[in-house]
């Protein structure tokens, strides 16, 4: 070959290039999970059906239900904010959650997952989960993660006992 | 007070080394030589001091302190003394002073040694140690952080709120006020890092982390100073390793304390704090490879500059990243006043260092060309590709949502599957590397000189991979959708691990003849002559190890949730599993233990008994202790999840085979053991302390004088 040492390195290195690039883009796209709130959800309907999604909303607690012999829990979720920014104006995430719940006019949308029910599991939870959204509207969830922003540990005692008194 | 004691101690400390920066600056410029040898004494001095200040914490701790809020956070009374000790790491204040010590001793070390040949170095090791220790007590110090591990608790007398507050602010008592000290407690650690694991991770990591600022402060000397030989590697070669075996022991440990307290049946998650502490190591391990081309062809200076200078700024943002600890969300960081102040000192350390690296640009240039593809230093070139392609990957990553909500206005995540899929090659690549690369020639190597001592490992290997293969087609229920992949990996570390062997049996083997001698003591000699060389082909291996065990979980993992009823049997993945039994009880720590009782079987045989346990600690905490009965072959893997009060007849459980995984922790042992082969000191005269070297001197004169 009469390539020169230098052309040759040049020719390897962008081979490996376009391979790092082709593997992020190409995984990029398999397995994005798009981030929507329920209101976002409702709105896309049934173009993203079986589609790889993480959703997160507020838990209704009198729709919890478990049966620990098939291990399926079945609960209903209402429509939180997706923008701290927005969480932070409404008076924080507890408070934001709090209004979900109480107020009826929001959307709503039931899941459905396979597994032992998490302790976090309550009223005014919220629920993030990855899994998909079948024909009917009802949400598939292979993955539930729960945050209860009143159970965050606070860094200054509460004021109790005899000092309080 | 000894809070305000400690507290005063940390003032001082941190003045001490903001005068060391400017005392060694001032002697730089000026010359004046007194002034850098005050900046190094002002350097050490920090030592004794965040000493004293640390053990002034300790002791606040130990004795229970709760007045001192850093105290209240971390500690309760129910803690064992080592715990509360070791708590000193478990919060975000306590963790800041411990690096900052862990940098004064390291920097003190680094500065005791003979700088005689060095001189112009050290100012500028001592600026870029003090800076870094500056910013990390001053983090500490600066009331505006809200970092200080001396703060106390003051009760307002007006209204009665409680906050924590350096200094005691108008109208208010110390709180908790005399009454109420003795039932006063505290918050006390999180369950889930009382655990032997979480105790050491830490500091392993911190570890890691600050040694690797060495090695960068002198290159950063080096720039400055103009000496831009490779003389900055060959005196921080040794304090790389270690920084590096840290850096893998921190992690390592990490994955075994999520694969027996996290109960998820796995040991990486690829969260975003777990990559954190990733990426440093990704650069490190190439900064290590590629710093060896430097030292034997005068190549990829500028290369090297980059990768130190990129671990640096990476070190930081970990430190950053993974105090906020395992259980706060993203979110908590935008409450924290000291993010911004980690993103300005990452900033303007990375954009000095690259307008050093930018000034110094000409004088670095290679003294020879690459012109094989398969010489050792191009193969080494491609490795170091591979990794940063990988650092590439996990930055993508992380930074994607961000992105994408930037671009579309959508947010878009991507999980574990994606650094699976993307990183997968490249790490394939990579061990395939670790194989073939030791073998070409540094300068040319062709295809046949590398196919000479390639053939025979590589005809057993393909017997290996078609020996795996017809086992996977006689137990079919192993083959899954990875499969071909498995194979593939499978081939590549077998390859590798081959290759390496034959290395280590060719050459004792040689000198075995040559010399006379015993194999085992050949084997013994060679490993001892040329450490370097061969504590690399055994950190190889070890990866090798590591990297069956990695293929073993992630591709052949099976799982399964089921409710059980006492006494019931099911079958999984060949093992017979019994619920046989149920406890519920209240331990002496007043914390309520769940503990189930598993008989397992395989082929009609008894051969454990397992006991998953469901723990509640008194504050509602859970905590899922899995039972694992772990061999060579697999790990089978038990958890009782979420078990809740009343229903003791009927117990869901979670069961994880795990085939391989064993060798993931065997692996590591080796990966210590090979580490420590190449960096244990060799009697190589300049790496002797000075005062060995000044004794040898007479006796040279006296013998010269005869």
């Amino acid at each position: 070959m009469s390539q020169s040492p230098k052309m040759k390195f040049m020719v390897g290195g962008l081979l490996i290039l376009a391979a790092v690039i082709y593997l992020i883009v190409s995984s990029t796209t398999a397995s994005a999970q798009y981030f929507l709130t329920v209101d976002e959800l409702k709105a896309k309907g049934n173009s993203i059906a079986n589609r790889d999604l993480r959703v997160s909303g507020a838990v209704l607690g009198e729709t919890i239900e478990y049966d620990p012999n098939t291990l399926t829990l079945k609960f209903v979720i209402a429509h939180v904010p997706g923008e701290t920014a927005q969480i932070d104006d409404e008076g924080g995430l507890a408070e934001v959650l709090h209004q979900a719940v109480i107020d009826p006019s929001r959307q709503k949308l039931t899941v459905i997952y396979v597994g032992a029910k998490p302790d976090l599991l309550r009223n005014e939870a919220q629920a993030i989960m990855t899994g998909k959204l079948d024909e009917n509207g009802v949400f598939h969830a292979d993955e539930l993660l729960l945050k209860c922003p009143t159970r965050y540990e606070e860094a200054v005692p509460e004021q109790s006992g005899p000092a309080g008194n | 007070m000894l809070a305000d004691f400690g507290y005063g101690i940390l003032v001082v400390a941190f003045l001490t080394s903001v005068y060391s920066v400017g005392a060694a600056f001032y002697g730089h410029f000026e010359k004046k030589q007194k002034w850098v040898e005050s900046a190094r004494l002002a350097m050490q001095l920090t030592f004794p001091l965040l000493s004293l200040a640390a053990l002034d914490l300790l002791y606040l701790l130990a004795t229970n302190d709760f007045n001192v809020s850093f105290v209240y956070e971390v500690t309760s009374r129910d803690m064992p003394l080592y715990l509360r000790l070791t708590a000193w790491w478990g919060g975000q204040a306590g963790s800041l002073l411990f690096w900052s010590w862990l940098m004064s001793a390291f920097a003190t070390a680094v500065t005791l040694r003979n700088w005689d040949r060095d001189r112009e170095f050290l100012p500028w090791v001592v600026i870029v140690s003090s800076v870094t220790m500056a910013f990390f007590i001053g983090l500490n110090v600066m009331p505006f952080f809200e970092e200080n591990p001396f703060a106390r608790f003051w009760a307002s007398t007006l209204d009665g709120s409680v906050n924590a507050y350096t200094f005691q602010p108008a109208n208010s008592v110390a709180f908790p006020t005399p009454d109420m000290v003795a039932t006063f407690d505290g918050n006390g650690l999180n369950p889930l890092l009382r655990h032997p694991g979480m105790i050491i991770h830490p500091p392993m990591l911190y570890l890691g982390f600050v040694s690797f600022v060495i090695p960068f402060a002198f290159a950063i000397a080096a720039l400055v100073t103009g000496r831009t030989d490779d003389r900055w590697i060959r005196i921080t070669r040794r304090w790389t390793l270690i920084a590096w075996l840290f850096l893998s022991l921190g992690l390592v440990l990490g994955g075994r304390w999520a694969y027996d307290v996290l109960g998820w049946g796995g040991y990486w998650g690829w969260d975003p704090v777990e990559i954190a502490a990733f990426m440093p190591w990704l650069t490190g391990t190439a900064f290590l490879h590629s710093v060896m081309i430097q030292e034997k062809r005068g190549m990829l200076k500028h290369w090297n500059m980059i990768l130190i200078i990129l671990t640096y700024a990476l070190i930081i943002f970990g430190t950053f990243l993974t105090r906020s600890g395992v259980l706060s969300s993203v979110h908590a960081f935008a409450q924290s006043n000291i993010g911004p102040a980690f993103f300005g000192f990452i900033g303007i350390t990375f954009v000095t260092s690259i307008s050093l690296l930018i000034w110094r640009w000409a004088d670095l240039s290679s003294e020879a060309q690459m012109d094989s593809m398969l010489s050792r230093e191009a193969l080494f070139l491609l490795n170091n590709l591979l990794f940063i392609g990988i650092l590439v990957v996990c930055f993508w990553g992380v930074i994607f949502p961000l992105i994408s909500e930037l671009f579309t206005g959508q947010k878009v995540t991507v999980g574990p599957p994606f650094y699976e899929r993307a990183t997968g090659p490249l790490f394939a690549g990579l061990v395939i590397l670790m194989g073939i690369a030791p073998l070409s020639a540094w300068g040319h190597s062709t295809i046949k000189t590398l196919g000479r001592a390639l053939w025979k490992p590589l005809i057993v290997t393909i017997l290996v991979t078609i020996a795996f293969v017809a086992f996977a087609f006689t137990n079919r229920e192993v083959i899954n959708d990875y499969f071909p992949y498995a194979i593939i990996g499978f081939f590549a570390v077998a390859m590798t691990a081959f290759i390496t062997l034959y290395e280590f049996w060719r050459a004792a083997r040689a000198r075995s003849r040559a010399q006379k001698e015993n194999f085992f003591i050949s084997l013994w000699r060679l490993a001892g002559r040329n450490r370097r060389r061969y504590g690399g082909y055994t950190i190889h291996l070890a990866v090798v190890l590591m990297a069956i065990g990695i293929i073993g979980i992630e591709m052949f993992q099976t799982e399964t949730q089921v409710s059980m009823s006492r006494g019931q049997k099911i079958e999984f993945s060949g093992y017979t599993i019994e619920f046989k039994d149920f406890y519920s009880f209240k331990y002496e720590d007043n914390r309520w233990v769940n503990r189930a009782e598993m008989n397992i079987y395989r082929d009609g045989q008894f051969l454990t008994m397992l006991a998953p346990r469901y723990d509640v600690y008194p504050d509602g905490q859970p905590m899922t202790i899995a039972g694992v009965r772990s061999t060579m072959i697999d790990d089978l893997y038990i958890i009782l999840v979420n078990w809740e009060q009343g229903s003791a007849d009927l117990a869901p459980f979670k069961i994880y085979h795990n085939p391989l995984v064993n060798w993931l922790w065997l692996g590591s042992y080796l990966f210590i053991v090979g580490t420590l082969i190449a960096a244990w000191p060799d009697k190589d005269p300049e790496s002797l302390p000075a005062r060995v070297r000044g004794k040898q001197t007479p006796v040279y004169q006296s013998t010269s004088a005869d």
